[in-house]
């Protein structure tokens, strides 16, 4: 007859040699879903910029926060960097975006391309009130110097900037056969633009790149349809590349980048070797204490120590997370506190055997009188990496989740798993 | 069986050194707080010529690239450790480019950066995640013990989980403080969270323990034994389960911190001090400090 324990056994069985097949780098399992690393394993990069929103009114900013992260990312991809991790963080009132690049070759390279982006914007001449200082000679021969208003004419950004660009385009003046840039905005762009120049007929209108001016062209008439041309004094390849950028998109704010962690990929490939192998020998040496110590019991505690490796690496394949150091470091951790539940309950399963009850109901006694200490103990734990995970940095945060899983699936792996073991086993042989 | 209790004013004593060490540790050194907290740059390069001498890279670093360093050791590997204060991206390249034409090539293992302003958010975050964290714990095991309040009222247990707790958590920090003050260790966010980690093992351990005091408190007879009676044996059965638990993680943890990557050992050693002082505490502190508040009454 086929018990209920039985049934479940069989089915973690299988799902246990599953997993094996699926957790196995470079195999079967990778088709599907290959193992994610982390910078710290593959060597890489961890950058995070400061974006400068002092020219951005607050309700529009948390828009062009995701327009820049929108645009880095594309920026990026041009680079060919495998799966970029680009997000934004917000703390007190600053504005970050987190660039993560993997297995990057020249990192100096690639910050420069995402530092030295266009800073894109149209300007136009406004009449303002500015304090000029202004000496006076007084009668008496003294030197009195004094600020007095007087109007002046600057350019003053317009709400039209990179932002808007859908598109650039590289093209030759017909005349002088000089390199000139299209830009195409979008319908919104299209808009402010024509606005501008309905407003400036007859004046002059800026475009500045980076804080410079680059063209400031008398605007002849209103321009509808959505489209600049751009004659500044490009050589070929400036254009080329500037419009290779545009394309990528403008950036809506300027950043500085105000933190780096790089690692080489040669840190990251030993030491990813060298915690495996520690990982390795900590789960035999685990395993040979649980052993000498329990025999028997000690045994199906191995066994249900091994199933909870492989089950806890399917979860995190499973579901995308990446590995990174400290993540591997947690998961090896845990292997020393999966078997704490096994230790509790076997303590009092040995205890109501020495007071004198027959194996099967000490082993249950056993189970069900070590739960409290095991659930009461393992929330705490469970509190501890929730708090970890909402209040940390990334890399704290991998380490969090292999605390968290790890608790889950040992409660699962070291009580329903053991205690079936047990049952069938055991009810057998007594037989 | 062990009479824990009865020596209960040895094991006080030894924990209360143990925390006026660390203590006056904290107040006396500090801690060497690493760029992580204060900004700066921490760069690891290994050069393909082996020739290299420590003495040679500082003094060109700092005659010809001017450059004001805080710190340049060498490891095992060969590998140089450069600690700089805060430098921009195109500084890094243009030192880099300095260091290459005088030594040769070099492979740059690690580079990194780290604003001031980020520091100060990472330690506020820090300190937030370590109040929570307390108040949480504190709650769950009043909540956990709220059915237990003779002889002793569930907020004790609390009240002593957190006592415990940061008496685990002050013994590694102290350790630090002396290992900061005589060997230049520094604390990354890495320690922090090696602290919150013992922390969540202390609570876990204390909890095991004051688990059996509550169940024997229900099945026992209290008035027969005594209530100090009742907790020494509640802290004998539970023994071998404290040291074996505590055995399989110190295992696990020493196989790290030998074997593991190297950036990992400060991590690993502090989990790994909190570790067996979260065991000792677990059996030598929060049980009889729970008998000791009852004044060992009946």
């Amino acid at each position: 007859m086929f018990s209920k324990k039985l049934a479940l056994l069989l089915s973690v069985f299988v799902i246990t040699i599953v997993s094996v097949f699926f957790v196995t780098p470079d195999y079967l399992g990778d088709k599907f879903r290959p193992w994610r690393l982390g910078l710290d394993l593959v060597g890489g990069s961890h950058l995070v910029y400061e974006v400068d929103m002092s020219q951005v009114e607050s309700i529009d900013r948390d828009g062009v926060l995701s327009g820049l992260r929108d645009v880095i990312e594309r920026r990026v991809n041009l680079f060919g960097v495998s799966e970029p991790q680009i997000y934004t963080a917000k703390s007190d009132d600053s504005y970050r975006l987190v660039v993560e690049l993997a297995g990057i070759k020249d990192v100096g390279q690639a910050i420069n391309q995402i530092g030295e982006t266009p800073f894109l914007v149209f300007a136009e001449i406004k009449t303002v009130q500015v304090n000029q200082q202004a000496q006076f000679q007084l009668d008496n021969g003294e030197v009195l110097n004094q600020d007095v208003p007087i109007e002046s004419e600057q350019y003053v950004p317009t709400d039209l900037n990179g932002g808007h660009v859908k598109v650039a385009r590289l093209s030759f003046n017909q005349v002088t056969g000089a390199p000139e840039i299209t830009l195409g905005f979008n319908t919104e762009g299209a808009g402010l633009f024509e606005e501008i120049t309905a407003r400036n007929v007859g004046k002059k209108v800026a475009i500045f790149l980076d804080g410079e001016i680059i063209s400031d062209p008398v605007v002849n008439e209103a321009i509808s349809g959505g489209t600049a041309l751009i004659s500044g004094q490009f050589t070929l390849e400036d254009a080329k590349t500037l419009v290779e950028r545009f394309n990528a998109g403008a950036l809506p704010a300027p950043i500085t980048l105000i933190s780096q962690q790089t690692v080489g990929a040669t840190l990251g490939e030993s030491s990813l070797r060298t915690t495996l192998i520690a990982g390795l020998i900590g789960t035999l040496l685990v395993m040979v204490f649980m052993i000498m110590y329990y025999k028997k019991l000690g045994i199906f505690a191995s066994v249900a120590l091994l199933i909870y490796i492989v089950l806890l690496l399917a979860v995190f394949k499973l579901f995308g997370i990446t590995m990174t150091l400290a993540g591997i470091a947690g998961i090896i951790l845990t292997i020393g506190m999966a078997v704490d539940a096994n230790i509790l309950i076997f303590e009092r399963t040995n205890e109501e055997l020495s007071s004198g009850g027959s194996v099967l109901n000490s082993i249950q006694a056993g189970f069900s009188r070590a739960w409290p200490s095991i659930r009461d103990s393992n929330i705490t734990t469970i509190i501890t990496s929730l708090i970890l995970y909402t209040f940390t940095s990334s890399f704290v945060k991998g380490f969090a989740l292999s605390l968290l899983f790890g608790i889950l699936v040992s409660m699962f792996t070291a009580i329903t798993v053991t205690k079936s073991f047990l049952e069938v086993f055991i009810k057998e042989k007594s037989k | 069986m062990i009479n824990i209790i009865s020596k209960r004013k040895i094991f006080l004593t030894f924990s209360g050194l143990l925390v006026a060490i660390s203590l006056i540790g904290l107040i006396a050194f500090g801690l060497q707080r690493g760029i992580d907290f204060t900004g700066g740059t921490l760069w690891q390069i290994q050069f393909e010529e082996t020739s290299v001498t420590q003495e040679a890279l500082s003094d060109f670093v700092t005659s010809e690239l001017s450059l004001s360093y805080s710190k340049i050791s060498q490891d095992d590997s060969g590998a140089f450790f450069l600690k700089l204060g805060e430098i921009t991206e195109a500084d890094h390249q243009s030192y880099s480019q300095g260091i290459r034409s005088e030594f040769g090539n070099f492979n740059e293992l690690r580079f990194e950066s780290i604003g001031a302003t980020i520091g100060k958010e990472l330690s506020q975050k820090a300190i937030w995640a370590f109040i929570i964290n307390l108040i949480a714990i504190a709650l769950y095991v009043a909540y956990a013990f709220r059915e237990v309040s003779y002889p002793v009222s569930s907020w004790k247990y609390a009240v002593i989980t957190i006592v415990t707790l940061f008496h685990d958590a002050i013994i590694p920090i102290g350790v630090f403080t002396f290992l900061g003050y005589f060997m230049g260790v520094e604390i990354d966010t890495n320690f922090i969270v090696a602290i919150l980690v013992v922390v969540g093992f202390s609570v876990h351990d204390t909890i095991v323990v004051f688990d059996r005091i509550r169940e024997n408190i229900k099945v026992k007879n209290l008035n027969k034994l005594g209530f100090p009676e009742l907790v020494n044996q509640s802290v004998n059965e539970t023994f071998a389960r404290s040291i074996n638990t505590s055995l399989t993680l110190v295992v696990v943890l020493v196989a790290l911190y030998v074997l593991g990557a190297s950036s990992l050992g400060y991590f690993i050693l502090a989990i790994l001090i909190g570790t067996i002082t979260g065991t000792y505490s677990s059996i030598f502190l929060a049980s009889p400090l729970l008998v000791a508040w009852q004044g060992g009454r009946k």
